[in-house]
């Protein structure tokens, strides 16, 4: 594995995109991509999380044994998100309120683990940095994709609720098609979410068809993570 | 010799968990503050929205009494807290439980002005369905606003019901349970607080510890 930064960041953004490809962390992905700014919070909180727990995993991957390795994994996520749930509550706490129970769940999120067992404990710190970087930003994609899809079909806004995050100004980012739009509550509920999952990997399977018929050397293999 | 590795990867398997445990402490000393703050405060901006800051001059987040009286408030203590200006009573915020909604319980906020008139009725939190029963909140539909002005005699009894139910307040297109269960716990706070108000805004011990028989 000695190919470049730019690989490591395609991988994560596109080519194993964790959500599309992978198919890993479904429970947040699907539980809270039911508005833009939802997907967006916790998409960038999973980001944090990843990015800690690559580099911490990446630090250490050579003094701890093999047998340990998973649960030393763990608790390294565990701590992160615990931190970052912390954290939120005190600076975001608007946003806090409504991502509620799905913090802690990102140390369910399989992807971190398997970044962690995959990537992390057999690259170096900047190596390791970049693909948690990178991965997590791709799932923050997909979350924010799937997330303001859904919005605008279920409740005709984007935005919505941004003030929760970006503070009292963000207040006119709401942007609504009309108040006339009745809502569509199937977009809403959870079949919503994996119909539009669905539809996003047939997306990106479409996009990938028409560059490989271009440039058939560019589409790699999906790297089957652990866990 | 066999042992020491396992003894070993126990020692860093232990180092771990103490540095893991050390960061999330670290993490809580720094914001713990910090989150009860905003705990307090989210609480004292939806109570100023019941009970207008200028019409009060007493701290209400600490003029606050715990009550018992699971029959009609929903679980076994309920907090009610006490705006007063001037040390005269103005209104209680009762914060009750209703179980009757369609999925799980249904958090209140209930604003009872001494004279017994609403002063407005709020959903902290609920798990009713999205788009139907979630109109509860003041956020998606303005129908919790029916309640302000409203007490125990306007309207009658029997008319302290959804409108299916041959009472005043309106229901949502296919969601009747959410609402009929909201318009039942404030009527059943506005009851409480009929038969306890003498009481209610005692200083000191809580007044309504006993049961009724």
């Amino acid at each position: 594995m000695d190919d470049g930064y730019s690989k490591i960041a395609l991988d994560g953004l596109w080519n194993n995109n964790q959500a599309l490809v992978a198919l890993l962390g479904l429970c947040p992905l699907l539980a809270v991509s039911n508005t833009l700014v939802n997907g967006l919070g916790l998409g960038l909180a999973t980001t944090l999380v990843l990015t800690l727990s690559n580099a911490s995993v990446s630090l250490i991957r050579n003094w701890v044994r093999p047998e340990i390795r998973l649960p030393v994994f763990v608790l390294i996520i565990a701590s992160f998100v615990t931190t970052v749930e912390l954290v939120m509550n005190a600076y975001f706490h608007g946003l806090y309120k409504v991502l509620g129970i799905f913090i802690p769940l990102i140390v369910t999120n399989c992807a971190i683990i398997g970044r962690a067992e995959a990537f992390a404990s057999r690259n170096p710190l900047p190596r390791a940095l970049v693909d948690g970087l990178s991965i997590g930003i791709g799932f923050t994609l997909a979350l924010v994709v799937l997330g303001g899809s859904r919005e605008l079909i279920g409740q005709g806004t984007l935005f919505d609720g941004a003030h929760l995050m970006f503070g009292e100004l963000a207040r006119d980012w709401r942007w609504s098609i009309g108040e006339a739009y009745p809502g569509i509550l199937l977009a809403i509920l959870p079949p919503g979410a994996f119909i539009g999952l669905g539809m996003l990997i047939a997306l990106k399977n479409i996009i990938d068809k028409r560059l490989s018929g271009r440039k058939p050397a560019l589409v790699g293999d999906a790297e089957p993570a652990g866990a | 010799m066999r042992s020491l590795p396992i003894l070993m990867s126990g020692l860093l398997l232990g180092l771990f968990g103490v540095l893991g445990a050390g960061l999330v402490g670290m993490s809580h000393e720094a914001t713990a503050e910090r989150i009860t703050r905003n705990e307090r405060e989210a609480l004292l901006h939806q109570l100023h929205v019941l009970v207008p800051e200028d019409q009060i001059d007493n701290d209400i987040l600490s003029d606050v009494i715990r009550i018992s009286d699971p029959e009609l408030l929903g679980t076994e203590s309920t907090l009610v807290y006490r705006g007063r200006r001037a040390d005269q009573a103005i209104a209680a915020v009762y914060s009750p439980v209703v179980t009757q909604g369609y999925s799980g319980s249904i958090q209140l906020i209930i604003a009872v002005r001494v004279d017994g008139t609403l002063a407005g009725v709020r959903v902290l939190s609920h798990r009713e369905t999205p788009g139907l029963g979630d109109k509860v909140e003041v956020e998606r539909s303005p129908w919790v606003l029916d309640f302000d002005g409203k007490s125990l005699l306007n309207p009658v009894t029997n008319e302290w019901k959804v409108r299916r139910d041959g009472g005043v307040f309106d229901q949502f297109t296919g969601a009747t349970i959410t609402p009929r269960a909201v318009v039942r716990g404030v009527h059943a706070t506005l009851l409480h607080f009929a038969k306890h108000k003498p009481r209610l805004f005692e200083i000191g011990t809580p007044p309504a510890e006993k049961h009724d028989g």
